[in-house]
């Protein structure tokens, strides 16, 4: 037996069911709440704190993405205060590494210039961090460049929850936390990395990427293995 | 009424917001019918004028030369813009900001190098020590990004400027 | 057994105690420390030499004993003699004369509290038993009232009397955030699921804090006892005690007090001849500061990264394995027993309105008496640092105190009259937390101060939220550029603007209080940012600017 809810959504009534996240619901309903840690298919983390949004009757910030509705919730996903919040996390995002488009694979591919270009980010206030990152070009299909990693793991959980690989970890804290494969062996020399490439399609920015591609030729749409990114990938190829 | 002023300078870049600039083509002319090109790396202008109201700067500071034609740049003119992503987060230039000065020119000028290796100490501008964005050194009024900034922004934000107005960069990106 | 060979490698290396048995009556006793500071201070040398002078001296109804934290760090190697209250303090191995005079002398009489106000102005509960007994002791313990407890709760109380008593104590978590203790026992005990847990948070990990390793090294069995009334009171059966790796004499001493425990029945299967069953187990954390937090506790418990998740579900309904867990800190559950003994009115009578009972600090920082200290609930901070903290180093001015660690804020003089509870340093832009104070004379830059914390979380980061991951640092670099004189009024206001995003959008507690020590000295020191900005001068001299550039 399924319970339904309503709830109001930026000021609409919309129904719900039992266990479904504020994400689900207001995607459902065609609201977008922007965010870069989910993807539908995976667990979600509430890491990336762009899907925060505000619920009446609370003084805190909720995710969108881990919250479940319940009957009578009043949430607003977009405030000029949420706005600020998602931008300075955008500019954050850009900064802790070493992002440069001009020179990279997913250039016009990548949903962290998406996000930029939909919330009007035109140039960076926050201190730079220029940290010295590397590059792993061990695997003979696929390439991992730090520089582009903005450690939204879903490399991480799609090999575990959808390959069962469990290749992928997290080493280091803060601000030196890394993606590895196989607990820092090289990629090239991983005895548990299935070479499946579901790690590079996943993957919102340029970090993951197959060998050979040169700049803005890495589009992730290409090669669906997913359900739903098959459906989301039919959606891109059209534009 | 005279016209206003347009200046645009060259820093630490390749050239190719200036490259776009000119693929405004035949929108160049109507840009010259609302603005005064005063001093440009494509016109032959040797000084910086005293006053001019709106001047796009190309790339990142990098070099003691970036950094005194800025500061110059910046106390003669009224609107300053940076012009495409060097200029606007540092960009390409910036790759080398985690990798430090001496150990990048020695890699340049010294390892890779078989005939007469050596840093060059004259005519070249010293490095500074990180390439940065111009509003990391000066006050910037508006900021075009892209690499590069297609001709129809450029145009567009140029119209709106010249005209007076905030000029609208709705679907500026970073990258193309 | 993996726990016991760590523990064994980790045990700082010390000769054998084979000290002489007295025979008949104990006329007076000399009570040595060997808790982790006076034992870094060769206080175990001082308990051997003072038992061999005891032997040679003749002196057969003299005692000489190990005990836990007497408090006072600062004059350590301590040795008391309880019957005459006499403190020798700075003890060293060659020189004992004097305590071996003072043993002959003493007369046999009650025990008697040192008359300093650092003594005589504490109210002991948590601590009753540290500096008394021998830590390692299981009789030591149950001669001194341990265990009485947990015999009534077993033998006489049902689990919802137990958690009555303990919700009308008003005792509140003594981690830092103060949830009341009854209410989270109470959501335990209803949550559905089978087994329960019931996790000791000894993962203290603030700079300059102490209690809850010197409650462990002093009085393990207090917590053990703790733990089992509370499993007893919402139903767990499996319990474990968190505690970081860098503490390794607590954790030998709370293995070997669940070794006794386990052999004398007060741990392990049908408990005290009743039905109730509990096991205790140790887990080393490897010192990261976040799995303080109770998410990533469990999550280090599992085995996993220690990183925290979003709560909702609260680890009272879906915690270690996604069973309903009580998670408490070691004081909360040394405060246990005592309620339980004496009553929980009894308690509630202690402290202030919202704040019930006392609280264990440790005084660190430019005081006088630097060493462990309890005191009630509302005690005023001038009582703490002047009375019983000596005042500050050198005579020179109080400055400020700094309590709640690294999510905590700087308290200046115009509050030290103020009583300290949960609430009125929430009020002031401060955070209990787990209890560490640090004082502050006016040698001390506050901007500094607030630079050292953000480091300290920057550090500390885990690394998964964005806002935390990368705002500490980006804090932690405006700060540094101020303390250098690089930088500008706008970079004054970007910070404060930085520190409100990084406190509302963090996923944890190590994030969401963070930018409060930046918010804490701005409110009250917002003068030395500006002298550092504008001026370009550290007031304190403590922050190296270059002077001005001279304009040309």
């Amino acid at each position: 037996m399924t319970t339904v809810h309503t709830l109001r959504i930026d000021g609409a009534d919309v129904a719900a069911s039992d266990g479904q996240s504020i994400l689900a619901v207001a995607t459902e309903n065609g609201i977008d709440i922007p965010t870069m840690c989910h993807l539908d298919g995976l667990s979600d983390t509430a890491s990336c704190r762009l899907c925060l949004v505000e619920v009446a009757g609370s003084n805190k910030l909720t995710p969108a993405c881990t919250t479940l509705v319940t009957e009578g919730m009043d949430i607003t996903t977009t405030s000029e205060q949420l706005t600020e919040y998602r931008r300075t996390i955008t500019e954050m995002l850009f900064l802790e590494r070493n992002h440069i488009c001009a020179i990279c694979v997913a250039n016009n591919h990548c949903e962290l210039q998406d996000l930029a270009e939909k919330l009007q980010i035109d140039h960076f206030e926050l201190p730079v961090i220029n940290p010295s990152v590397g590059i792993d070009a061990s695997h003979p299909l696929f390439a991992i460049d730090h520089n582009r990693c903005i450690m939204c793991q879903r490399c991480v959980r799609v090999c575990a929850e959808i390959e069962g690989a469990f290749t992928w970890g997290v080493m280091g804290s803060g601000i030196a936390e890394r993606v590895v494969t196989d607990m820092g062996t090289p990629w090239g020399e991983s005895p548990t990395c299935t070479s499946c490439g579901k790690c590079v399609q996943v993957c919102p920015t340029g970090a993951l990427f197959e060998n050979g591609r040169s700049i803005a030729e890495g589009s992730k749409a290409q090669r669906p293995f997913l359900p739903f990114l098959k459906r989301l990938g039919e959606g891109l190829e059209q534009t | 009424m005279t016209k206003p002023t347009l200046a645009t300078i060259w820093l630490d870049g390749c050239s190719g917001c200036h490259m776009s600039f000119l693929d405004m083509d035949e929108r160049l002319f109507d840009i010259a019918e609302r603005a005064d090109i005063v001093y440009s790396p494509l016109i032959d202008v040797k000084a910086y004028p005293e006053h001019v109201d709106f001047c796009l700067v190309e790339g990142a500071v990098s070099s003691e030369d970036d950094l005194r034609k800025i500061l110059h740049v910046r106390q003669r003119t009224g609107t300053l813009i940076s012009f495409g992503d060097c200029a606007v987060t540092a960009n390409v230039p910036a790759m080398r900001n985690p990798i430090g000065v001496q150990p990048l020119l020695d890699r340049a000028y010294i390892e890779n190098v078989t005939i007469n290796p050596g840093i060059p100490v004259s005519v070249v501008p010293k490095l500074l020590a990180m390439a940065r964005p111009v509003h990391r050194v000066v006050k910037v009024d508006v900021y075009l990004p892209g690499c590069p900034p297609s001709a129809d922004l450029i145009y567009q934000s140029l119209v709106d400027l010249l005209a007076g107005r905030t000029p609208d960069t709705h679907g500026a990106r970073f990258g193309r | 057994m993996s726990e016991s060979s760590a523990t064994t490698s980790a045990r700082p290396r010390r000769r054998v105690v084979n000290l002489p048995a007295h025979v008949g009556p104990t006329r007076a006793s000399a009570y040595v420390c060997e808790a982790v500071s006076c034992l870094s201070m060769q206080s175990h040398d001082v308990l051997l030499g003072l038992g061999e002078r005891v032997a040679a001296a003749g002196l057969t109804d003299v005692e000489v004993k190990r005990v836990g934290c007497l408090g006072l760090c600062a004059a350590g190697p301590l040795v008391q003699i309880p019957e005459t209250g006499e403190l020798f303090a700075h003890v060293v191995p060659d020189n004992l004369g004097g305590i071996v005079e003072a043993l002959a002398a003493a007369v046999p009489g009650g025990e008697r509290v040192p008359e300093a106000p650092f003594f005589s102005r504490q109210l002991r509960i948590v601590t009753e038993n540290s500096g008394r007994i021998d830590p390692e002791s299981l009789e030591d313990y149950v001669a001194s009232g341990g265990y009485q407890a947990l015999r009534t709760v077993l033998s006489t109380m049902t689990p919802a009397e137990v958690r009555d008593e303990i919700a009308r104590s008003g005792l509140r978590g003594r981690g830092g955030a103060g949830y009341p203790t009854g209410l989270k026992w109470n959501t335990v005990a209803k949550a559905i699921g089978s087994p329960k847990y019931v996790i000791c948070n000894a993962d203290e990990g603030d700079p300059g804090a102490f209690m809850d390793r010197s409650v462990l090294e002093s009085d393990p069995y207090r917590v053990l006892e703790g733990m089992a009334i509370a499993a007893y009171a919402v139903g767990a059966s499996i319990g474990y005690v968190y505690c970081r790796a860098e503490y390794p004499l607590a954790v030998s001493r709370l293995h070997k007090a669940i070794q006794a425990a386990g052999r004398s029945n007060y741990l392990g299967a049908s408990m005290l001849d009743t039905e109730f069953s509990f096991e205790v187990d140790i887990r080393q954390g490897a010192g990261a500061f976040v799995c303080g937090e109770e998410t990533a506790l469990i999550a280090s418990l599992e085995g996993g990264r220690g990183t925290p998740r979003t709560r909702p579900p609260y680890p009272a309904v879906a915690g270690l394995w996604h069973q309903p867990t009580l998670i408490n800190n070691v004081e909360t559950f040394a405060n246990v027993a005592p309620i339980i003994r004496k009553g929980g009115s009894w308690f509630a009578g202690l402290g202030t309105a919202t704040s019930k009972g006392t609280k264990v600090f440790a005084l660190a920082g430019r005081v006088v008496n630097t060493g462990l200290i309890e005191v009630p609930m509302g005690t005023t901070l001038r009582e703490i640092v002047f009375d019983i903290g000596g005042g500050i180093v050198d005579g020179r001015a109080f400055k400020a105190v700094q309590t709640g660690g690294p999510s905590g804020g700087c308290i200046p003089s115009e509050f030290l009259d103020m009583g300290v509870d949960y609430e009125s340093l929430i009020g002031v832009g401060s955070f209990m937390g787990s209890g560490g104070m640090i004082v502050m004379d006016e040698t001390s830059c506050m901007v500094d101060v607030a630079r050292y914390f953000m480091d300290f979380c920057r550090e500390e980061s885990c690394g998964k939220c964005v806002p935390c991951r990368v705002g500490t640092t980006q804090l932690f670099m405006l700060l540094e550029r101020i303390t250098t004189g690089e930088a500008t009024m706008d970079d004054l206001a970007q910070m404060e603007r930085l520190g409100h995003m990084v406190q509302r959008t963090s996923l944890c507690g190590l994030g969401q209080g963070a930018p409060n020590p930046i918010f804490s000295t701005l409110r009250y020191f917002r003068d030395e940012y500006v002298a550092h900005i504008v001026d370009r001068v550290c007031p304190a001299g403590v922050c190296s600017i270059e002077p001005a550039p001279v304009s040309t």
